[in-house]
């Protein structure tokens, strides 16, 4: 019997991670090797430089740029606040009579003045910027002056899509089963700050809710494409997110349209009701895959932190996948036979396809192509 | 170095796209070169894997597995130890390996000039020729302040930057303020932190001084030849070339695998054969084509992500290549949607569906964009979809690929009371010889005719247009093969690449429904003989077979035309292909379907019925 790779997203109870937290630019690293951290720790900060204002100094004064030199008042690396003559003329007949000068709009420093073009740049002064934990775990390695990187053991549940950025709060699970669409009745004041737990779908009406009650993020199987577009305000085009400010943010962990969640991934959520957890939505499909997150840490020891590598999923005889495309989009079977040969499907397409058992002992032929892997 | 069948008898060459990696066996059989077997796996340059070289080690797997079947020989390998085998020793190893590639998001590039739509297109031009995807052209014209290029051109992180402006002895001013512009951005490398962001001038040779007094602190500076010496000649060649050497020593160092790939890539004697990016790879095969058959050609590949349009039109073959970033069939095929809008794609679908379901449908196609459509329905509708993409495509072609503007031109009589202008597209579909598709959508229909349908629909061909598809998608393998071997690369471009579907016949012109719009008197290959006074809105196709020739007497009424001489009557050889030849009357200038949908609905089941596109249970 044959293998393939395949895509797949990891649901599990157990799992060592492993998370880079690096700032964008070099800084200053706030913790060392072996500190235990929390989620809401900073671990890192720097100060981005300003933003560079340009000001074309010369057509200002009504001179040259090569006489400019002549009149300039300040030089590079200077700092200068709002208001600082940057140059200025002698007005007329050398006497100071209609004298000009050009004054700074902007605290900062300059960074930079031409004498081919005339121009100033000057720079705003710097934004300070804090990277946070975001998940409780030890730091195991610095790299200095740029972030650090953090272990834990953690329940484990990768999205297939999400908006908003990173949160931290306590698992709720509202549904009473992976089938259900949650109700916007569910969701009351009991629910702030907490991550919720929809079953397969939820809709705009029960979001609003949501944001008005405080919820921190919603898991939810699946998610209506307009709903979206009403939350967001545009239409996604390419599926880049996580840094809207949407006031909530959503981990959908099978698609869009009404999709029952994973019995799997629902079961794990609710064993794990009431414990504190990292999520976030951020999604990137092309260039560097990114999918969503929902980190629940557990209790571990030191020497439990050996991590592996993950590999690609493997297909073969006994795997359990998921159909991500119809027919049958959504459901769950396991894999009975890798036939090698090429097979034509209703579309007429020829594809490798597998043959797949469903939990009702149906066996059918599907393509390769559209299941995923439910790795644990 | 070429080498020739002495050396090369067994050749792997890949490319790794953005989404999979794709192996192909170039082998000398009986007298000749041809192609295989083909594998593919998912491309590996991002995590978990960060190594490209993982994808196309199971990419030459599923090869070597093929071949071990097709040959009844387990003996067969390609690789040994993780690593090919060069030369081939009996059933071990092959004798070359060639690679292109985009993955990781290909070539990303930044250029600038001093007027968006004269140097800014010059340098656009160049760096889409040489295979880059333009992330924003910057030019000292573009109606952004000066405070809002720099953080642009610092938010971008490109791969490397191309600063044009300026005719030699022109003034340097503004050239040198964009080189500052940029110097105060101060911008970083898209991929990796060690190294300085590549930077090329192409601009006024009087400004190299002080551009090397501004830039060569901050980046990697290097500088060519003016990409626009004088406002009439554009120069494009010597930045194309630069732009090819930083991507191999610079940019493809630093993406993950890919050090180990180009210790891969070698001819028969181990010398070294650059990987090249995809789209340049195309390129070179389209242009070798056009010169070849001296004829115009239109080629696209439709991808995931993007869709890249190649042109070869004029008699001096000017070459165009557009990107159009996000027009796409996985990555970005909901950009499709917000870009054409639903009415625009629900024209072309012949049934009812509910509008909900279409939009979440394309929604998971984009968040699971390896998936297949197993449905017919589905199928349906992604090629709907797909019509959309390449039109929209082949709109921002038309709009990039025009004569230089700001030049002034001597103008006989005749042109002075035309409209024709600098700045006029020179994608010309009445002159068009050939229009070639491929990428997934076009190549991989489970039906040519359907690729046929998707071809005419998008492109709407004028006159009398062969229209033809990749394969399996081998122009790029075929582009950098062409470097070790133009033998094995035209060979197998000839015989196993392009395939012909057939010919188009189109007249161009408004008519009035019912009214007959095309006579048409033709010889067909089986001596039997057509003749139709075919209505407007109508298709026809007729059988004609790959090599074969149709000769046809066509006759077009009302007022419409059927070719670049304005004649209304033909004696044409047609050309045959796997589909055939079609007849299409439903109108060109304008081209329109009803707008009733029940109307609509019953004219695309009828002209798909005709166009045999889809099985008859959905046509019913």
């Amino acid at each position: 019997m044959g293998q393939a790779y395949s895509a797949g997203l990891t649901v599990t109870e157990s799992i060592v991670l492993r998370k880079d937290r690096l700032l964008p630019l070099k800084g200053e690293v706030l913790v060392k090797k072996g500190d235990k951290v929390k989620a809401e720790d900073v671990v890192a900060e720097t100060l981005l430089p300003g933003k560079v204002i340009p000001l074309n100094l010369a057509n200002k004064l009504g001179v040259t740029p090569a006489q400019l030199v002549n009149y300039v008042k300040v030089k590079a690396g200077d700092q200068i606040s709002k208001g600082t003559v940057l140059a200025e003329n002698k007005g007329l007949f050398g006497m100071g009579f209609m004298k000009n000068a050009v004054h700074s709009p902007n605290d900062g420093e300059v960074e930079s003045i031409s004498a081919h073009t005339g121009q100033i740049l000057l720079r705003e002064p710097r934004i300070p910027v804090q990277v946070k934990a975001f998940l409780d775990g030890v730091i195991t390695e610095v790299i200095p002056n740029e972030g650090v990187i953090i272990e834990n053991k953690s329940a484990y549940v990768q999205g297939i899509f999400g908006i908003g950025g990173e949160t931290v709060g306590h698992i709720k699970v509202l549904a009473a089963a992976p089938d259900e669409e949650l109700s916007a009745k569910k969701i009351d004041e009991s629910c702030r700050d907490k991550i919720i737990v929809a079953g397969a779908f939820i809709r705009l009406e029960a979001i609003e809710q949501a944001r008005k009650m405080g919820v921190k993020a919603i898991i939810t199987g699946g998610i209506d494409d307009q709903d979206i577009k009403k939350i967001l305000g545009y239409d996604l085009g390419v599926a880049i997110t996580g840094h809207e400010q949407v006031g909530i943010t959503i981990v959908c962990t099978e698609g869009f349209g009404k999709i029952d969640m994973a019995r799997k991934t629902f079961d794990l959520l609710k064993k794990f009701e009431g414990f504190k957890t990292s999520i976030h939505g951020r999604t990137q499909i092309r260039a560097g895959v990114i999918r969503p997150e929902i980190i629940i840490p557990l209790e571990f020891q030191e020497e439990e932190l050996t991590f592996t590598e993950s590999k690609l999923p493997i297909l073969e005889p006994g795997t359990l996948i998921r159909v991500i495309r119809q027919p049958n989009f959504g459901q769950i079977a396991k894999v009975v036979g890798m036939p090698k040969e090429l097979t034509k499907v209703e579309s007429e397409t020829m594809v490798r396809v597998l043959e797949a058992q469903f939990e009702d002992g149906k066996v059918m032929r599907l393509p390769r192509a559209n299941v995923e892997v439910i790795e644990s | 170095m070429q080498y020739d069948e002495k050396r090369l008898t067994r050749i792997v060459a890949t490319d790794c796209g953005s989404t999979t990696t794709k192996a192909i066996l170039i082998e000398w059989v009986d007298g000749e070169y041809r192609q295989t077997v083909r594998g593919e796996a998912p491309t590996t340059v991002e995590a978990p894997l960060n190594d490209v070289t993982k994808g196309v080690i199971n990419s030459v797997q599923e090869l070597e597995e093929l071949a071990r079947l097709k040959y009844n020989n387990p003996n067969i390998k390609f690789m040994e130890n993780g690593e090919f085998v060069i030369p081939r020793k009996g059933d071990v190893g092959v004798d070359a390996y060639v690679s292109t590639s985009s993955a990781g998001g290909g070539l990303q590039m930044m250029v600038t000039g001093v007027v968006a739509s004269m140097t800014g297109e010059s340098a656009e031009r160049a760096a889409l020729g040489a295979g880059a995807i333009v992330m924003d052209l910057i030019a000292s014209n573009d109606k952004r302040m000066n405070h809002q290029k720099i953080e642009r051109i610092r938010e971008l992180r490109p791969d490397m930057i191309l600063i044009a402006g300026g005719e030699d002895g022109g003034t340097v001013k503004h050239v040198v303020e964009m080189a500052e512009l940029v110097s105060a951005a101060d911008p970083k490398p898209r991929l990796g932190s060690g190294y300085k962001l590549p930077v090329i001038y192409a601009g006024n040779k009087q400004a190299i001084p002080d551009i090397e007094e501004t830039l060569s602190e901050k980046v990697h500076l290097m500088v060519t030849e003016n990409i626009r010496p004088k406002l009439e000649n554009e120069n494009l060649g010597p930045a194309r070339d630069k732009i090819h050497d930083i991507f191999m020593e610079h940019v493809m160092q630093q993406a993950p695998g890919y050090n180990k790939l180009m210790s891969w890539t070698m001819g028969p004697d181990h010398d070294s054969v650059p990987i090249m990016p995809t789209p340049a790879a195309v390129g070179n095969i389209m242009q070798a084509v056009a010169k070849a058959e001296n004829i115009e050609v239109v080629g696209v590949d439709i991808g995931g992500a993007t869709t890249d349009i190649f042109s070869v039109f004029t008699e001096e073959f000017i070459f165009n290549r557009t990107v159009s970033a996000n027009l796409g069939m996985s990555y970005s095929i909901s950009n499709v949607l917000a870009s054409a809008g639903l009415p625009n794609i629900m024209r072309w679908v012949p049934f009812a569906i509910d509008e909900n379901e279409l939009r979440n449908m394309i929604k998971n196609k984009m968040i699971r964009p390896t998936t297949i459509p197993s449905l017919l329905e589905e199928l349906v509708l992604e090629q709907a979809i797909a019509k959309e993409a390449l039109r929209l495509a082949f709109e921002q072609h038309k709009e990039f690929a025009v004569t230089l503007k700001g030049t002034q031109r001597q103008r006989d009589i005749s042109e002075a009371f035309s409209q024709s202008t600098s700045g006029a597209t020179i994608v010309n579909m009445m002159t068009l010889g050939l229009l070639v598709g491929s990428g997934g959508v076009l190549s991989h229909a489970p039906r040519r005719h359907q690729s046929v349908m998707m071809m005419i629909d998008a492109f709407l061909p004028e006159g009398v247009t062969r229209l033809a598809v990749d394969s399996i998608f081998m122009m790029p393998h075929l582009g950098v093969l062409s470097e070790i071997s133009t033998k094995a690369a035209t060979e197998v471009f000839n015989k196993d690449c392009l395939i012909y579907l057939g010919t188009c016949v189109a007249p161009v012109g408004k008519n009035k429904p019912g009214k007959p719009a095309l006579s048409a008197k033709i010889q067909l290959p089986d001596g039997t003989v057509f003749e139709e006074d075919i209505p407007y809105g109508e298709v026809r196709l007729l059988p004609c077979g790959i090599g074969e020739v149709a000769k046809a007497h066509l006759k077009s009424h009302g007022g419409t035309i059927l070719d670049k001489d304005k004649n209304k009557e033909l004696d044409i050889d047609l050309h045959g292909g796997l589909v055939g030849i079609v007849l299409d009357t439903r109108g060109r200038q304008p081209f329109s379907l009803p707008e009733e949908p029940q109307a609509r609905i019953s004219a695309l089941k009828k002209w798909m019925r005709e166009l045999k596109a889809y099985p008859e249970e959905i046509l019913k």
